[in-house]
């Protein structure tokens, strides 16, 4: 263990940085892939193309009055928006982002990321609980369904990695998959991985989209139904902390998957791995959320359920005992 | 999907799809009295926009009325135009000129495609896809430009006079249109039907909800893609002719399913035929005036006239009193959406919001025209 | 049961037929205008608030002041007076009010008009704060206009 006391100062500026940045800047890149794929140009005034629009956006958000509606829970209130950044920045602390920067390598990271993520979940309830409204309830209602049904599949394909790589840790899990693309865990057959691993990345990705509450499963926060859902009645930093939140749980998601399937910080071809091709690989899955936020439309809650228990978890168990079975043979 | 109703009848609550609501298109509040996410019973509640147009149709003479007609339903102005001109020709027998008539019938549908892109944008917007806006609303400007080009106005034409048109169309406008509807049909099969009409999440959204009966329909005087959707090969363009279709060969789309998915259909095709109604009319367009000389004061003889036309939204009915005077003694205006929506109230008992809000989508409301 | 392989295989399709266009329509260039920085030309019968006609060679309005316009209009915002100079047997106008926050840009004074005396303008740049901006007075309109 490291004595020296720079690096846990320097992993904690460093990782509250890139969270910082990540929170605010995809919000500009949300904006701005929006407008291209709807053929407009996104924010172009503030800044050059748009790049302070974050900050102004910050300014604004702060300036705001932070109202706490009459028939409130007071506490829980103004506690549900911190309750939902706290799990995402502090996953970041097991998340191997190349060979040797990783604040804590803990045997059981992936335990933690995911107790950490129902904190997360947690936090939507109470903010929809708290808030005394109708149409908050309604939807944080909605939204507790929606995320134990998909953590159900999210979790067994979890399984089936670690069950092949034989072990929790995120290091080695990132470290057995180097030296190519053949290598990683979507690819299959190569080192005795089971021929349904793409099938596998499907369902962790779409699993993913779900966790997070972005569309086509964002009936939480389905705007032209429910208004604004669960944050309804939350104004300035409030909504503000909602909204980093979400994008911090898409940038955990995205490196999770990256880390699980995608071979962590290795180059294809095996030449000059690093923490560049873990940035790369983190912001194309990043652009694919947004692509996929604004090409569908919504799906309905019980089409939502549908999906999950009829037809992910059964694909789910299908791939660990197919890939269990590999693992014997082969 | 209709359930029964599970609660004690004091178990339900009270949710308003207020006033002020991005899904319901104009000033509508439906009463909705909810057992946790299922309907048990929903009341629409008009008037917010009542602007008494038909009072101030006996307040004016029978020119005055003309701008009226186009701010009621403002997005196929150029339809409820051509209606109020049909009622008082045959009032006072005026005759048109064949080339006013194509002019009319070349805009009109025009004018349909363009209600009817709208109509898509909004409704997938509803049901969560933003970005099928945007794509409907790129060929729409074209439409809008073009009819801007002959009219001087983008929504609310005051185009149409008693004895044809304002004022001619010229070259520029004949090749803009041609232009449109080749490049309307090369993006229809990809960026309207493989994006959204076979996205297997707005299908499961769409089939089976809101299933309306022909005999529902009867009952309530539902009329146009509601209609036909439901079975009833029913348009008054073919039904009870009226102006040149008559010279026209195009088909009317029925579809047998009675869900929302049928009445999505039906406007899709609609939007087919449209097109071909304009290339014939393009194609035989004849010379001649665009205007008959009418007088300025008109008096009709006194008299009951009706006349009907088809608009996006179904049959619009104008109902004309005339007592010799100036200015007409009672003007009904009978409105397509009125009755249409009169059908919410029984058809979304037992559904969930989410669904309640697709159908309301599908029946394709636009509330300025219901409250007149 | 059958249905369930084609809806997990069929919808499948569908979606990544959807991404596939939405991604396409990604790197074309944009349909927007920036408009402060690019402004449209209006088309020749674009119908902005009507204006007065001056004759060329008297350089005098052509209005005769008759009041067909005042009488056929629907909202009732034109208001014109006219009157007598010595030795003449026709009006000149003297005022000509229009109340743009009642006009519905219907076309029927124009219509009306048998002299010619008013068309439509293409202005369109006119937000404003203060509702009294909205009564032009179309003769000094005329007079500005050189």
């Amino acid at each position: 263990m490291d004595t020296s006391i720079w690096r846990p100062i320097l992993y904690l500026v460093g990782i509250m940085a890139f969270a910082g940045l990540n929170a605010a800047y995809l919000g500009w890149c949300e904006r701005k892939g929006a407008g291209h794929i709807q053929r407009r140009t996104g924010p172009m005034e503030v800044g050059f193309h748009g790049l302070l629009q974050p900050i102004a956006d910050g300014i604004k958000l702060m300036s705001k009055q932070l109202l706490v509606p009459q028939g409130v829970d007071g506490i829980l209130f103004r506690v549900a928006p911190i309750l939902a950044m706290i799990p995402a920045i502090t996953s970041m602390v097991v998340i191997p982002f190349s060979g040797n920067i990783q604040a804590r390598a803990l045997e059981l990271s992936v335990l933690l990321i995911f107790a950490l993520a129902s904190i997360g979940m947690f936090a939507i309830l109470l903010g929809g609980w708290a808030s005394g409204n109708k149409y908050a309830v309604i939807s944080a209602a909605r939204s507790v369904s929606q995320n134990i049904a998909y953590e159900i599949p999210m979790l067994i394909t979890v399984i089936t990695i670690v069950m092949m790589t034989g072990s929790m840790n995120l290091q080695e899990i990132a470290l057995k998959q180097q030296g190519g693309f053949w290598h990683w865990n979507i690819f299959p057959l190569v080192d005795g991985k089971s021929i349904l691993m793409p099938v596998s990345f499907i369902i962790f990705f779409i699993c993913s989209v779900a966790e997070t509450n972005r569309a086509p499963f964002d009936m939480a926060e389905a705007e032209s139904e429910l208004i604004a859902g669960f944050m309804t009645e939350y104004g300035s930093m409030g909504f503000g902390l909602f909204m980093m939140g979400e994008y911090l749980n898409i940038v955990v998601g995205a490196c999770l998957t990256t880390i699980l399937f995608l071979g962590g910080w290795d180059c294809p071809f095996g030449l000059f791995s690093g923490v560049w091709w873990f940035l790369i690989k983190i912001y194309i899955l990043i652009f694919t959320f947004i692509w996929i936020r604004w090409t569908y439309p919504r799906t309905q809650i019980y089409k939502l359920l549908n999906l999950s228990w009829k037809i992910l978890i059964p694909f789910s168990l299908v791939n660990l005992l197919v890939a269990a079975a590999f693992i014997k043979v082969f | 999907m209709t359930v029964p109703i599970a609660c004690r009848p004091d178990e339900t609550f009270v949710l308003n799809l207020g006033p002020q609501h991005p899904a319901t298109h104009g000033v509508l509040r439906v009463k909705l009295t909810m057992d946790g996410e299922y309907i048990v019973k929903a009341e629409p509640v008009l008037g917010y926009i009542h602007r008494m147009h038909e009072k101030m149709a006996e307040a004016g003479n029978f020119a005055q009325f003309m701008p009226n007609t186009a701010r009621m339903d403002y997005l196929h102005a150029l339809a409820f135009n051509h209606g109020y001109a049909l009622t008082v020709e045959r009032a006072a027998g005026i005759e048109v000129p064949e080339r006013a008539e194509y002019i009319r019938v070349i805009t009109v549908e025009l004018n349909r495609i363009a209600s009817h892109l709208l109509w898509w944008a909004a409704f997938v917007l509803d049901l969560g896809g933003f970005t099928p806006l945007l794509y409907a609303f790129d060929d729409r400007e074209i439409i809008l430009d073009l009819l801007e080009r002959v009219t001087g106005s983008r929504l609310t034409y005051c185009y149409f006079r008693f004895g044809g048109v304002y004022n001619d169309i010229d070259d520029e406008f004949i090749e803009g249109t041609l232009a449109f509807i080749k490049r309307l049909r090369s993006r229809m099969p990809r960026i309207y039907h493989d994006l959204v009409t076979h996205n297997i999440i707005l299908r499961k959204r769409l089939e089976g909800i809101g299933i309306i009966t022909p005999e529902q329909c009867r009952k309530y005087g539902a009329t146009g893609p509601v209609l036909r959707g439901s079975g009833v090969s029913y348009d008054i363009r073919k039904n009870e002719p009226y102006s040149v279709y008559p010279e026209f060969d195009f088909e009317i789309p029925v579809y047998h399913e009675c869900d929302s998915m049928a009445r999505y259909m039906v406007r899709m095709d609609e939007m087919e035929q449209s097109m071909r109604i304009i290339e014939q009319a393009l194609e035989r367009l004849p010379e001649g005036p665009v205007k008959a000389k009418v007088p300025k004061i008109l008096k009709p003889p006194a008299g009951d006239y009706y006349a009907a036309v088809e608009t996006a939204r179904g049959s619009f009915g104008c109902r004309l009193v005339c007592d010799g005077g100036k200015a007409p003694y009672r003007l009904k205006l009978r409105s397509p959406t009125f009755s249409n929506l009169s059908l919410f109230g029984e058809v979304a008992e037992g559904m969930l919001l989410a669904d309640a809000l697709g159908f309301m989508g599908s029946l394709d409301l636009v509330i300025p025209e219901i409250d007149r | 049961m059958s249905g369930y392989w084609e809806d997990v295989f069929g919808g499948a399709k569908s979606l990544v037929t959807g991404l596939a266009i939405t991604g396409s329509e990604f790197f074309k260039p944009v349909v927007t205008k920036q408009y402060p920085w690019e402004v449209p030309t209006m088309v020749p019968r674009f119908r902005g608030h009507i204006e007065l006609v001056r004759n060329e060679e008297t350089g005098m309005p052509n209005c005769v002041c008759c009041g067909m316009c005042m009488r056929s209009c629907p909202s009732g915002c034109i208001s014109l007076a006219g009157k007598k100079p010595e030795g003449s047997k026709k009006k000149v106008l003297t005022k000509y009010i229009l109340d743009f926050t009642k006009c519905s840009l219907c076309g029927t004074c124009i219509e009306s008009c048998n002299f010619n005396a008013i068309r439509f303008s293409r202005d369109y740049n006119l937000a404003s704060t203060n509702k009294d901006d909205y009564i032009f007075d179309l003769l000094k309109r005329l007079e500005e206009q050189g």
